[in-house]
Order: structure tokens, then sequence, then C-alpha cells
């Protein structure tokens, strides 16, 4: 078996420090627009009391989300034992730990009362799935971080398999509760759904692996490390499988909406009437997030070129934030249904779809957090071995996949 | 029998005797309003009872909630606070109209305490489900988890408070049940409001209180809760729906 | 060598401190001027109140709220009412009770935030 070697990136080109700078640059805005949020009240957001989860949690619950399913490509290695992934297992285990950052960073700094934050995390409300997720995202950090230590600690490598273990089950965990904290609002018809739990859960693995994919390709081509046909291709592979999943669920999801008579105003409002959040169904998380990707993965003239992968992963990633934000802010512009067969109205905005629209200090802090979990492991990478010195295909283990 | 043990024996008696005599003198105490130095307790149970054939076109209970509770607003209905709300009901198919209020309905099974992740939206003892803002961090699931939209974020500075109700910005609130009136023996502020100005529309009473009017109104004719599907069993009911 | 000189330095400062210390007579640290509008009726005495009216209202607060215990000695309208300035009616600002110590301390306040600092002028028969 081909041993791996592990080895910090150089850190010192010009390209390098443009984009700590760039990076840095888009966390101060997002630390601005915080302060600024903050200091006059959400009022100036747009958010309401109809919608009160806005852009911020977009961003937020995609990068959870994701900080979830990036942990995949190591846990194929530690858990399922294919020792072609093992390389990439470290870069995965800080990605997740980096994304993770970036979303609870969002979340913590849009709290009406974020100077009560050690509030949070001493008061618990054990039947709330929220305070379960705190405790799970909390822990997630505390798993990942010994789960990387079995794999740089040469004499704790035969404990790695247990480790990954761990965070995998404890991620599946995480996951199901990320999704179930829209699934159990009895309040809401487009929430209130078992599915959206697993759901959650096949979302991460999609975007997790396309966002790791960019990462990956982007590291390497950066410091001039190989990168063979027979990693991409696997990875390649695993994507569109994760993507066409993802489609499956979304299909059942609004197919069994269709058969409930109560919930056929639903369907129509996200299939067909529904105006942005329509067409962000419709272009943004099937065309760009399912059809586009699949096509650039699995047909033949596409599969042996890079820039088809790197498109897909991006397209991916588009398509995955506006499934987030068809699901949250939908979900939330949908009108609550206390009177069925009654026209309703009121000055409380009762019976009718909300109106939305992200302000500007709200992306801010979104793409601040963004920023964030990529400067982060931008920074680590410098710091720690994260990315082996080469995974051309002579040097993995292209049999054991 | 010795003298010890007939004293022993006299004493056994007296305590059995006021052990059972003491819930019914409870009982009788709560007949009357609660003493500033008790608890709330489960032995109550505020209701509100709404007849929406007696409510008029008016807005009487929204403005007298606005002033006893102080939220009056900034002009932006978008993001302003609002405690209760006059909803008006347009039938699909017949064209039949009514105008009822909303506010929350203090379910004995709240989803919003249910979700809240510090347990800061919390049902006191006796019904009246409440936020206590000292605890509450502002992550606004609880607006979310709510069926009634009753709850509302208080998104800009807040300056002078009423001293019996305490609203500051970044946390939620709702409908109170004029906490602070009740705990003193009185009626919210729009029941008030609604038997001197408007429809005499609103009942507001113990419903564990097999002698209060809301009870005696309940047992007389039908009533329903709004989303009764959810099974939460409401405070909050309305007859003429 | 380098050693016993830092010794000597800090010693010889140590000792200035103390020097300058015994000038002022006692007070070594200026103090707060509170002014208290209606002295010797608190709920409890004063070295107590200064020590512990922060627990005191943390564990009141929760009393009042969940279980909807209300005792007038210990309302923090009952404080405020007693405690306002009798020339702004406030607690806070200048000459305010509660904010002339808290901007000495420099703790900062939250309470009112939310819970009106004045005085209120009703005559309270049931609080």
């Amino acid at each position: 078996m081909a041993v791996v070697h592990y080895r910090e990136i150089e850190g010192r080109s010009r390209g390098y420090l443009a984009l700590l700078g760039a990076l840095g640059a888009f966390i101060l805005a997002g630390l601005a627009a915080a302060w600024y949020m903050e200091h006059n009240g959400h009022y100036v957001t747009g958010m309401t009391n109809r919608i009160v989860w806005g852009a911020p949690h977009v961003f937020a619950v995609f990068l959870i989300v994701s900080a979830s399913g990036v942990l995949n490509v190591a846990s194929v290695a530690s858990v399922f034992g294919r020792s072609l992934y093992k390389p990439l297992a470290r870069l995965s285990g800080l990605l997740a730990v980096a994304l993770l950052a970036g979303g609870l960073a969002v979340l913590v700094l849009d709290l009406g009362r974020a100077d009560r934050l050690i509030v949070a995390m001493t008061h618990y409300n054990f039947k709330s799935i929220f305070a379960w997720n705190i405790f799970l995202y909390t822990g997630f950090f505390a798993v990942v971080a010994v789960y990387l230590w079995t794999m740089f600690e040469r004499r704790m490598n035969e404990y790695s398999a247990r480790a990954g273990l761990a965070a995998f089950l404890w991620r599946l965990i995480l996951t199901t509760g990320t999704g179930s904290i829209f699934g159990f609002l009895v309040a809401r018809e487009p929430y209130d759904s078992a599915l959206l739990a697993p759901m959650f859960i096949v979302m991460s693995f999609s975007f997790g692996l396309a966002i790791f994919v960019l990462v990956l390709m982007a590291a390497c081509r950066g410091t001039g490390r190989a990168l063979g046909e027979v990693v991409l291709l696997r990875l390649r592979n695993l994507l569109a499988v994760f993507v066409a999943a993802v489609m499956y669920f979304v299909a059942v999801y609004h197919l069994t909406n269709f058969y409930i008579a109560r919930q056929h105003d639903v369907v129509r409002f996200f299939l067909v009437d529904g105006g942005v959040y329509t067409a962000l169904f419709w272009l943004g998380q099937v065309l760009v997030g399912g059809a586009i990707p699949l096509v650039l993965l699995l047909a033949p003239a596409a599969r042996r070129s890079r820039g088809a992968l790197a498109l897909a992963a991006a397209c991916v990633v588009a398509g995955g934030l506006a499934q987030v934000y068809v699901l949250i802010i939908g979900g939330e512009a949908y009108p609550l249904m206390m009177f069925p067969d009654k026209i309703v109205s009121s000055t409380f905005f009762d019976g009718v779809v909300a109106s939305y629209a992200p302000s500007l200090p709200e992306i801010a802090l979104g793409a601040g957090g963004v920023a964030l979990a990529l400067a982060l492991t931008a920074v680590a990478l410098k710091v720690l071995p994260f990315l082996p010195r080469s995974l051309a295909d002579g040097d993995v283990d292209a049999g054991a996949a | 029998m010795s003298t010890d043990r007939r004293r022993f024996l006299g004493w056994g008696v007296a305590v059995a005797a006021g052990a059972a005599l003491a819930p019914g003198l409870r009982l009788i105490e709560l007949a009357q309003a609660r003493s500033p130095e008790e608890a709330a307790s489960a032995l109550q149970r505020w209701g509100l009872l709404v007849d929406i054939t007696k409510c008029a076109d008016c807005e009487a209970c929204v403005t007298a909630c606005r002033e006893e509770n102080g939220w009056t607003g900034h002009g932006r209905p978008a993001t302003d606070p609002q405690w209760i709300r006059k909803v008006s009901l347009r039938d699909k198919r017949t064209g039949f109209a009514q105008t009822l209020p909303m506010m929350c309905q203090h379910c004995e099974h709240p989803p919003c305490v249910d979700v809240c992740p510090t347990g800061a939206s919390f049902r006191r003892a006796d019904g009246i489900v409440l936020v206590d803002k000292h605890i509450c961090i502002g992550c606004r699931y609880c607006v979310m988890a709510c069926p009634y939209g009753a709850r509302s974020f208080v998104s800009e500075e807040v300056t002078g408070q009423k001293a019996d109700v305490p609203r500051g910005i970044g946390v939620v609130e709702a409908c109170t049940f004029c906490v602070q009136r009740v705990d003193r023996g009185d009626i919210p502020a729009c029941v008030e409001a609604c038997n001197r100005d408007g429809g005499k529309a609103m009942v507001f009473g113990d419903l564990e209180d097999a002698s209060s009017e809301i009870r005696r109104r309940l047992a007389a004719g039908p009533s329903t809760q709004v989303r009764p599907d959810l099974a939460l069993n409401t405070g909050v009911r309305y007859q003429g729906l | 060598m380098k050693c016993i000189a830092i010794g000597l330095v800090v010693a010889a400062l140590a000792a200035a401190g103390l020097a300058f210390a015994a000038d002022e007579g006692g007070a070594r640290v200026a103090v707060p001027r509170i002014e208290i509008a209606r002295p010797g009726k608190c709920v409890a005495p004063t070295p107590v109140m200064r020590r512990d009216h922060m627990k005191m209202l943390l564990h009141q607060r929760d009393l009042t709220v969940h279980e909807g215990l209300r005792d007038p000695r210990f309302s923090l309208k009952g404080c405020v009412n007693c405690h306002a300035s009798e020339a702004t009616g406030s607690v806070l600002g200048k000459g305010g009770f509660c904010s002339s110590c808290h901007a000495y301390a420099s703790v900062k306040i939250d309470c009112f935030e939310c819970h009106s600092p004045m005085r209120q002028e009703r005559v309270a028969t049931r609080p």
C-alpha cells in the first residue's frame, strides 16, 4: 500500500496573501453588518415578524449542513475502509470544523441578544431540538478534533477507525437534528414532515462533497500538487449519486404533498405560483442544482474534463443555496392556515404570502460566515500538514477503492 | 390510657382534621384573588371566551392592549410588535364575513414552549404562557413555531416602557393575558375595553372554577378552538366561528 | 546580579506606593457619590445590599416571572420608587442611584433596557 506523505502548504505566494486579504475583507464586512444589526435592531434588515429567519439563516444552515457532509470523505476512508480516500481524510475533517465554525458564527451574531450566549449554553430546555443541536454542534467540534488527532498522531493511528465511526454517527444525529428543526414545526404546512431529517442528511452528502471537490481542486492547483484522474473519477461518481438522491427526496416530498388534499396549496405555492420561490425552485434547485450537474458529471464528453467537474460542483453549491432559501424563507412566507376555506386578512399580514427581500447587512453577515470558514481552512493548511504531497494516480491506492 | 398517649391522639386528630380541611380552605381562598405572596397554582387555569357573533367592527381590544402594555409601534407594520390583532374572515364559497381578535391562545401544550432552546418560553402553573425575557436570546424559533402567529420579535429599541410591563429590544413577546392585572385580581385590558366600549364579546375567567361565568357560557353552547387538529387545548375559545 | 537589581527596583516601588498610601490617610481609592433619596428604609442592611443585591435580583426575578410571586418588599418597581432621584425621578442618568455606583464600578446594567427606571407617582394600594 502506498505510504502517504502530508505537508503544509507554503503559503507565501502573492496569490495566497491576496486570498487571505479578500477573505479578511469579507469577514470584516460581516462583523460590521452584525454590529449594525445589533446596534440598531433587526428592523434595519429585511427580516420581519412574518419572516423571522432570513438570508443569514440560509447561509448558516447551508454551512452547517455542508460541514456535516464534508466529513463524508473521511468517513468513507475510516469507517468503510476505502483506502483510496485516506489521503483526503485530513482535509475533510478540517473543512468540517471550519464550515461549522462559519455557520455557527453567523447564527450567533444574528441573535437578538447575542450577549446572552452564556445563557444559551447554561440553560437548556431538553424538549427543544434547538437545544439538542447546540450540544451536537459543540460536541461535533470535540469529536472531529479527536478524530483529526488520531490521524495526525502516529501512535494514535490505530484508533482512527473508531474515532471515525464516532464522528460518523455523531454527524448523522447532528444532521437529523438540523433537519428536525424544521421537521418538528407542526404550525407550518411546508415543514411538519418526517421526511425533512433524512432529506437533510442526503443534502449534507451532496453539498459537502461539492465543497470538498472545489476546495481540493483549488488547493492542489494553487500549490502545484498533482491530482490524478483516479481520485477525481471516484469523487465525480459519488457526487452524481448524491445529487440524484437529493432530487429523489425532493420529488417524494412534493409528490406526497400532492396526494394530500389539504397540502395541495403548498405544492401549488412552491411549484407554480409562489413567485420568486417557484423560480428559485425550478431554475435554482432543480436546473442548476440538479439537472446541469448530473449532465456535467455523467455525460461521456464531460467525464474527462476537470473544468466540468469544478463547474458541476459550483452548480451544486449554488443550487443548494437556492434549495435552502426556498425551504426556509418560502416555508415562512407561506401563510399560516388557521382558518381553512376562509379568505383571511389582518394588520399582521395574515392570509397572504409574506414578502421578503434580503438586505445588505444580512447578505454581508452570511458571506462573512462563508469567508470565515474558507479563511480558517486556508490558514490551517499552512500551519499543519493537512494536504497530501501528491494525489497523482501512481501515489494513491487505486486498487482498494 | 396514659396522659401522653391521650395527648398524642388529640394532636393526631387535630392534624388529620387540618389536613382534610386545608385543601377546602385553599379553594375558598382562590375564589378571591391570589395574594401577591402566593405562587400561581394549577388549581386555576385562566381562559378567554370570545363570542364572534357579538364582535363588532371596532378595535377596542387592540387599542386597550396597546395602551396597557405599551407597544405603540413606530409606524412600521412589518416589524412592529402586535400582541393582539383583528382578523377578518370571508368564507371562500359563501362570502359570509366575520372578524375576531387573535392573540396568544395560551395553549396547554404550547409549541412555542417545546421549541425554546433556553426555556425562556414557558407555561405558568395557572396556564398563562409567557416569555421570561431575562433568558430569551432572541433566536425567534418560537415565532416560527406558533401556529397562530401570536409572537412578535422586538426589533427596535424600546423607551418609555410601562412600569408594570417591562419590554426591551432583541427578545420575543406576546399577549400575557395582562398577567400584571390578573395577578392583582383584575381582568385583561382587552376584555375590559370590549365590555365597556365594544360589543361585549369577551369573557375572561378561571376555567377550573365551575361557578365562573366562562365555564357557564362554555357549557351553554358550542365553542371551538382555532386549529383543533393540533390538539393543543387552547385557553382561548371562540363561539360563532 | 541582574536578579538582585530587579528585586531591589521592585521593592523600592512597593515602598514608594505604600508611602503614598499612608500620605492619603486611609482613603486610598476614590469613592462614588451616591444620593439616597429616602434613607434607612431598605429591605436589608446596606452592607448586605451592597454585596448581594445582584444575587437577590437574580433570585427574585425567577420567583416573580415563573411562580408569580410578587412580594412587595422585593419588587423592582418598589426599589425604583424609593431610590429614584428627587430631581430627575429616575435611577439612571445624572445623580441616578443605580447608575452612579455602576458607572463607578464600570458594570453595565442590563435591567433598564426593559424595566422602567422612573418613579411611579401612583400610590399603590395593592402592588
